[in-house]
């Protein structure tokens, strides 16, 4: 456990290294806020309560989009192309012969990650979209937390997926188209574009259903006071379901692949 | 460290060298692409799915959209096919620059890690260089997306076509695409300082042609002129489109704005020259 919080406490320091490119990141997620949260207001000028939520909800929503992209990797950008590229080079061998356990030491590292964007890459744009719009932050303080809860089951199922196409790689060798198209399943079936309660008809409910709305509409949700009570906690299980079927079905595909890990000497 | 060119009173004869360096640097930017054509055909398969997935990507924006549409008619005051021709136009621009310049912004991490010394000793503009470099034909897939929505809302719109604005659709893709790419190489040189700052550039950039998908109607009024007057991003796609459509300029401007796209391009160019110049100039190798 000690050695998996110091990968996890390692994840964090790596990313924070990066000062520059973190302020960097604030000012793009700021000015893509901004420009998403015009296109919203339009759209809710035309229909308000579009997708079940007010204009100034709708807003939140937003800034939340632009707070968890990098927290919820929706558009990959964690550990996922370091594994692939540790595959393909068979660098993966000497992980394997580490008494720790691969997938939980990703894992934690990834959490680290995710910690780090959080708070170097998500509060700063939310504070500034807060002072920018008239957001609707929650009413009870117990909101909070509970907010974090969901966002922390957002991040365990962003990795368990990112994990499963990253393993792909030891059968397609090149793991770059397989990582590509899980990006472009996160952007789409996260709500990142749009939320998911505007997708119309059967789209919106496959949408729903899928792992990736617990990387930002569960969130969201949880965050806009959607869930209460009961409700909250279905929507912990939703989440919590699918982190651990995926997890599961990553280490069940983990010990297919390592079986097929062929070290050469030289 | 001579290779950029040294600062001097114009005379005819730097005027000339200036023009053989352009010639010059055209012809490696050229064949540096060749080489990173040849090389990205040797994995037709990987090609393939990334142009597909390029294609997509792009798409999504355009989904989106549409998604908007499925549950209103017009956004500020605009409909599909008037956005679609917005869209199109700003899209085209930016592919048609990001695939002859998009791999500027990895100058950052060649400042980082050294390897940009290796570009300084050859005998051939660093610009050129730089923006060949890894030449991604893959981006193809963004331009054909783009094009197929423009071909949409060419289709769909009914327009009092005259001859100056059919001349003017072909002007402002090419114009658009030169005042992005002058973002490209300023944000590049940017980055001579910066080092690890290279999505304050995609700010300026994918934020640019984001912004520009949507009528200006949608934005308020001060964003509308940052991107009118400082950086010019409005002649890309707004103002000349806006006089396709025969509508109203945003900030009350004169008609004859757009017809501007060609000066402010060249403009933009002449800026930008000059910054990546002082930037490159200031470079500091990292060692070893």
């Amino acid at each position: 456990m000690r050695l998996y919080a110091v990968v996890a406490a390692g994840g964090f320091r790596r990313y924070a290294t990066y000062r520059t490119a973190t302020l960097a990141g604030v000012f793009t997620n700021t000015v893509f806020g901004f420009i998403v949260a015009y296109t919203y207001l339009a759209l809710w000028d035309e229909r308000p309560q579009l997708g079940g939520y007010d204009q100034s909800e709708a807003l939140t929503y937003v800034w939340l989009g632009q707070a968890l992209l990098m927290t919820c990797a929706m558009m990959g950008a964690g550990f996922e192309s370091e594994l692939t590229e540790r595959i393909r080079t068979g660098d993966i061998a000497v992980d394997l012969y580490r008494p720790a356990d691969l997938q939980l030491w990703w894992l934690a590292g990834d959490l680290g990650r995710a910690a780090f964007h959080l708070l170097g890459r998500g509060v700063a744009p939310m504070v500034l979209g807060a002072l920018a719009f008239d957001l609707a932050l929650p009413d009870s303080p117990w909101m909070w937390p509970a907010f974090l809860v969901s966002v922390l089951l957002g991040v365990v199922v962003s990795f368990a997926l990112r994990f499963l196409v990253a393993l792909s790689a030891f059968w397609l060798m090149d793991g770059a188209g397989a990582l590509q198209m899980a990006m472009l399943a996160g952007l789409f079936f996260s709500g990142m574009l749009l939320p998911l309660t505007l997708f119309p008809g059967v789209l919106g409910e496959v949408a729903r259903a899928l792992p990736w709305s617990s990387l930002l509409q569960v969130p969201a949700d949880v965050f806009l006071g959607r869930y209460t009570g009961w409700g909250l906690l279905g929507a912990y299980a939703f989440q919590a379901g699918w982190a651990l079927v995926l997890l599961l079905a990553g280490r069940l595909l983990q010990s297919v692949a390592t079986r097929r890990v062929v070290v050469q000497g030289g | 460290m001579d290779a950029v060119a040294a600062p001097g009173p114009e005379t005819a004869e730097t005027a000339f060298a200036d023009r053989s360096r352009l010639v010059e640097g055209v012809r490696a930017y050229g064949l540096i692409v060749a080489m990173w054509l040849r090389s990205t055909l040797a994995y037709r398969a990987s090609f393939v799915m990334t142009t597909v997935g390029n294609f997509l990507m792009t798409g999504f924006d355009f989904v989106t959209i549409m998604l908007m549409f499925s549950h209103v008619d017009a956004l500020g005051g605009y409909t599909l096919p008037e956005i679609a021709l917005l869209y199109g136009v700003s899209a085209s621009a930016f592919g048609l620059c990001d695939l002859l310049l998009g791999s500027v912004d990895r100058v950052g991490q060649r400042v980082r890690d050294g390897t940009l010394d290796t570009l300084l000793v050859r005998p051939v503009p660093v610009l050129a260089q730089v923006a060949a470099d890894r030449f991604a034909l893959r981006r193809l897939g963004r331009i054909t997306q783009a094009l197929l929505v423009l071909g949409y809302a060419l289709v769909t719109l009914d327009i009092a076509w005259t001859p100056l604005k059919v001349a003017l659709l072909p002007v402002m893709v090419l114009s658009g695409a030169a005042i992005f790419g002058a973002v490209f190489v300023a944000g590049a040189a940017f980055q001579f300082y910066a080092q690890d700052a290279s999505e304050v550039q995609n700010a300026f950039t994918y934020g640019g042609t984001t912004l520009l998908q949507y009528p200006p109607s949608v934005f308020a009024r001060d964003l509308v002129r940052g991107v009118t007057f400082i950086v010019p991003l409005a002649f890309v796609s707004w103002l000349p489109a806006l006089y396709v459509l025969g509508r109203d300029y945003p900030l009350d401007l004169p008609r004859w704005v757009a017809f501007l796209p060609p000066l402010v391009a060249g403009g933009c160019w002449v800026l930008a020259g000059l910054v990546w110049r002082v930037g490159l100039r200031s470079y500091r190798s990292t060692g070893s």
